[in-house]
């Protein structure tokens, strides 16, 4: 009996051998993965060194004090039973917006300012690569005055459609309209409109919902309305959930009715939510005509309101595929990046090594599936566009002219001290049940941590392929501030997209673009006639050498942004393009035949 | 009736799979718990896969795969990676841990802690670890709790809960006197789901506890103290590596003491990772 054991055990010694160098050997892995990894990116690394221009295409330059550019951003102190968790709270509200207020041709830019009594800018584009900020000038300088909140972002939209972009002033406080008197001043409309006294809101975008050529307005709120951030009757304000909360701020939907007035339709609309809104983009997903509405919540899931023709909303985030898994929610942008003439949804949120990684989600349509039965796959780890950090803003647009649109998003919430971190604490409280994660009084205090500060950003580069290449240290984006909002334009009318980036407690960066000799492009600049003046929710598509792209006019994207209302379309080599479509919002469909390359094309609706 | 008590009877070994997929099922269902199903099917399929080859291998007989499915789905659920090789990865380490990392014949980690633990270590840039709630309500946290305590008391080991559980809540007292912070902070983690699956699959897993009844509530209660330990450190991940700290320590020491004793521990059946 002890032979034939003996037998057996001297039979499995090579096994049991073989077992233990494939145990070592699985340990491992992730050192030969990172190995490989690594090698990889050194590669890019040392051949972006060499010349990001000639490798990538473009690069891009902080220029801010060439432009006369000096702006820096700063939070609001808020009540005092918040002071041990002021930073982590008080960690939104740098936003910029793009718009040719005076209509001189150039894009000029709002930045807003969220400390009490801290003054907003708008940076009038001078041409001559300067800006010069005359919000004191205009009457939109002096918006955060004590008792009124403090602003989170503002987007710009023609209301009245008298031919100047009017403002929306969103805030944690009292939102304000202010009407663009031909470009030389504002003037506050907010009760004339109907506006509500006090939204904690951190985000809002201009859409025409119902086709009525008069534009609406939607606007998420964050923190609960009912709460003032500075007079808190108690601490029980934060979210019931790191995933799941529903104790968030109401959403609005404001009917334009003309003459300057509105009506909040939100719930005779379809759309009553609670969650905590951090980002929305109208875009027509399905070809309807009509603008659907992508929300990005943070502590939970995203929802995707359909809209039906014009008469409603009904939300289909399960049924789409994109409300299942929740993550925090940072910013929402659509694009076309595959030129196949449908959109995906890019939605950052928040990851960090080892402890919480989340990944940024790209929606894209799957394949076969389109109109009221779209379903959407989350892309993003499979094109490597997934790690962005404690992700904020994110806006797609071709860098390089190459016919392919590419992605620049950036991140860091918090950055006080370095050496430490007040991630475990965070974590602690977050996973905590309802009761303790919603009472402020439970969150330990910062103390001058960081939580996920100094983070690097993300320029990626679509190779055309379904793959992006991250790029942003080789191209010249190297700053590590906390970044919020980003927003791209092309401010020098040459063809090129330039990108303004807002950083919370930090300065305003403008990144000047030079894009590599060789590639064209073309842009197109929409006025509506029956449709909104803005021509927001317009619908161009453009077609060359195969390829096709589609863009839409939008009333505000990513995280408290808006890029400029001009489309750009980058054309690479192309010496020619087919056509372009043009779908108004009225409904009107355009075709331009063989438009000439390299140009800006200011087109108004057809009557 | 009889059909009943032998389904929640000690002897079968089917009922902690079943439960942990029905928390499984339940939490994705109606809260989204998984990063996706494709990635735990293939966390799942991965430790199958692996003990199948391994047993045959090594034993000459194909193993009962119940225990591997429990390290397969606890990895599904407890891994967060946006990449699909950490699944795997972390099953195929788990299962051929149970084949190698053993002495006098008994395994000294608990398979699925182990192989967290060293996916924590060697690849903290690719993984992280379940965060994510309940909903945001008591309720389906407190059907998760009575369903565990029901199924790990039939199969004998709802003390080593219990001890642990206790343990914790006392230490958070005690961390809260440290820290400063609010009592219901330092107790909010053992609110998660990660607890659930912590408490009632990896700290009672009969084949990696101590034999007697005092030593599995001695070890739960050092788990717990090492684990307050390791978060006054501020270590996130404080619970995985206080197991993989005090649990092989305590199976070594039971060990030595039984082959002085000459004593020959019996392995139970019951199937848990």
């Amino acid at each position: 009996m002890e032979l034939k054991q003996n037998h057996v055990r001297m039979r499995m010694r090579p096994a049991q051998a073989f077992v233990d160098v494939l145990f070592v050997a699985l340990l491992c892995v992730p050192w030969a993965y990172r190995h490989v990894d690594s090698r990889r990116s050194a590669l890019a690394a040392s051949a972006g060194a060499a010349s990001a221009l000639a490798s990538y295409g473009f690069h891009l330059q902080e220029s801010s004090e060439a432009a006369g550019i000096h702006f820096s951003h700063s939070s609001p102190h808020l009540d005092s039973k918040l002071d041990h968790i002021r930073e982590q709270v008080a960690s939104m509200g740098a936003a910029v917006s793009v718009v040719d207020f005076d209509h001189d041709g150039l894009a000029d830019f709002y930045v807003t300012n969220s400390g009490e009594g801290s003054k907003n800018a708008l940076y009038h584009n001078l041409g001559n690569g300067k800006f010069e900020d005359v919000a004191p000038q205009v009457g939109l300088a002096d918006v955060n005055l004590p008792g009124t909140g403090v602003s989170m972002g503002a987007v710009w939209g023609d209301y009245d459609n008298d031919g100047y972009e009017d403002l929306f002033l969103y805030k944690w406080g009292k939102p304000e309209l202010y009407h663009n008197d031909g470009g030389k001043h504002f003037t506050r409309v907010t009760e004339q409109a109907g506006l509500p006294a006090w939204v904690n809101a951190n985000t809002a975008v201009w859409l025409d919902y119902d086709g009525d050529g008069k534009l609406d307005l939607f606007v998420g709120g964050y923190y609960d309305e009912r709460i003032d951030l500075w007079h808190l009757k108690n601490t029980k304000m934060m979210p019931n959930s790191f995933e799941y909360a529903v104790n968030g701020g109401r959403k609005y939907l404001f009917h334009n009715l003309g003459g300057g007035r509105f009506e909040e339709v939100s719930g005779k609309m379809g759309i009553a939510s609670r969650r905590w809104a951090l980002a929305a983009v109208a875009a027509d997903l399905r070809g309807t005509g009509y603008p659907d509405l992508f929300i990005a919540n943070d502590y939970g899931v995203s929802e995707l309101y359909f809209n039906d023709h014009g008469r409603g909303f009904h939300e289909v985030g399960r049924q789409t595929g994109v409300g299942y898994a929740p993550k925090s929610g940072m910013t929402a942008a659509v694009g076309d990046v595959l030129n196949d003439g449908s959109f995906g949804i890019y939605v950052s949120n928040i990851s960090e090594d080892g402890i919480l990684v989340q990944g940024n989600n790209f929606w894209v349509p799957k394949t076969g599936t389109s109109g009221d039965k779209i379903q959407y796959e989350n892309m993003a780890n499979a094109m490597g566009i997934e790690s962005g950090g404690w992700s904020f803003g994110a806006q797609f647009g071709d860098l390089n002219n190459d016919g392919l649109l590419d992605l620049y998003v950036v991140n860091g919430n918090v950055s006080l001290d370095r050496e430490r971190s007040y991630w475990y604490d965070y974590s602690k409280v977050a996973g905590g049940n309802e009761s303790i994660i919603s009472d402020a009084a439970n969150w330990p205090p910062l103390n001058g941590r960081s939580l996920a500060g100094y983070q690097q950003k993300r320029v990626w580069v679509n190779d055309g392929a379904g793959r992006f290449r991250e790029v942003a240290q080789l191209v010249g984006v190297t700053d590590v501030y906390d970044g919020r909002s980003i927003a791209l334009a092309d401010f020098e009318n040459r063809g090129v997209l330039d990108a303004v980036v807002a950083n919370q407690n930090g300065p305003l960066l403008f990144y000047r673009n030079t894009v590599a000799e060789g590639n064209n492009w073309i842009e197109f600049e929409l006025q509506g006639r029956e449709s909104n003046r803005s021509a927001i929710g317009a619908h161009v598509t453009a077609f060359w050498k195969g390829r096709r792209q589609a863009q839409e006019v939008s009333g505000g994207s990513g995280f408290c942004a808006q890029n400029q209302r001009r489309l750009h379309f980058g054309l690479g080599k192309a010496d020619a393009i087919e056509r372009v479509e043009i779908r108004w919002p009225s409904g009107k469909l355009q075709t331009l035949a063989a438009p000439a390359l390299n140009r800006i094309y200011k087109i108004e609706e057809p009557a | 009736m009889k059909l009943l008590a032998r389904f929640f009877s000690i002897e079968n070994r089917y009922l902690p799979p079943i439960l942990i997929t029905t928390i499984l099922l339940a939490g994705q269902l109606s809260f989204g718990l998984l990063e996706s199903f494709s990635r735990t099917a293939l966390a799942i399929a991965a430790a199958l896969l692996t003990e199948l080859v391994l047993s045959r291998l090594i034993t000459g007989k194909y193993a009962n795969l119940a225990s591997a499915y429990i390290t397969g789905i606890s990895v599904g659920i407890l891994v967060r990676a946006p990449d699909f090789w950490p699944y795997a990865l972390c099953s195929a380490i788990a299962i051929t841990s149970k084949y190698v990392v053993r002495w006098k014949g008994r395994h000294l980690w608990n398979p699925s802690n182990l192989a967290i633990v060293a996916m924590l270590l060697l690849a903290p840039d690719y993984v992280s670890t379940l965060s994510v709630q309940w909903g945001n309500t008591l309720w389906p946290m407190l059907i998760v709790w009575v369903l565990g305590a029901l199924i790990v008391w039939r199969v004998k080991r709802l003390h080593i809960t219990a001890v642990y559980v206790i343990s914790f809540v006392a230490l958070s007292l005690l961390r809260s006197a440290i820290t400063g912070h609010a009592f219901l902070a330092e107790v909010a983690p053992i609110t998660g789901p990660m607890y659930q699956l912590f408490i009632f699959f990896m700290i009672t897993d009969p084949k990696t506890t101590v034999r007697t009844r005092w030593g599995q509530c001695l070890v739960a209660f050092l788990v717990a103290a090492v684990e307050m330990a390791l978060r006054l450190a501020q270590n996130v991940h404080a619970p995985y590596y206080a197991l993989a700290i005090v649990g092989p320590l305590a199976n070594a020491v039971e060990i030595w003491w039984a082959s002085r004793s000459h004593v020959a521990p019996a392995p139970r059946v019951v199937a848990v990772a």
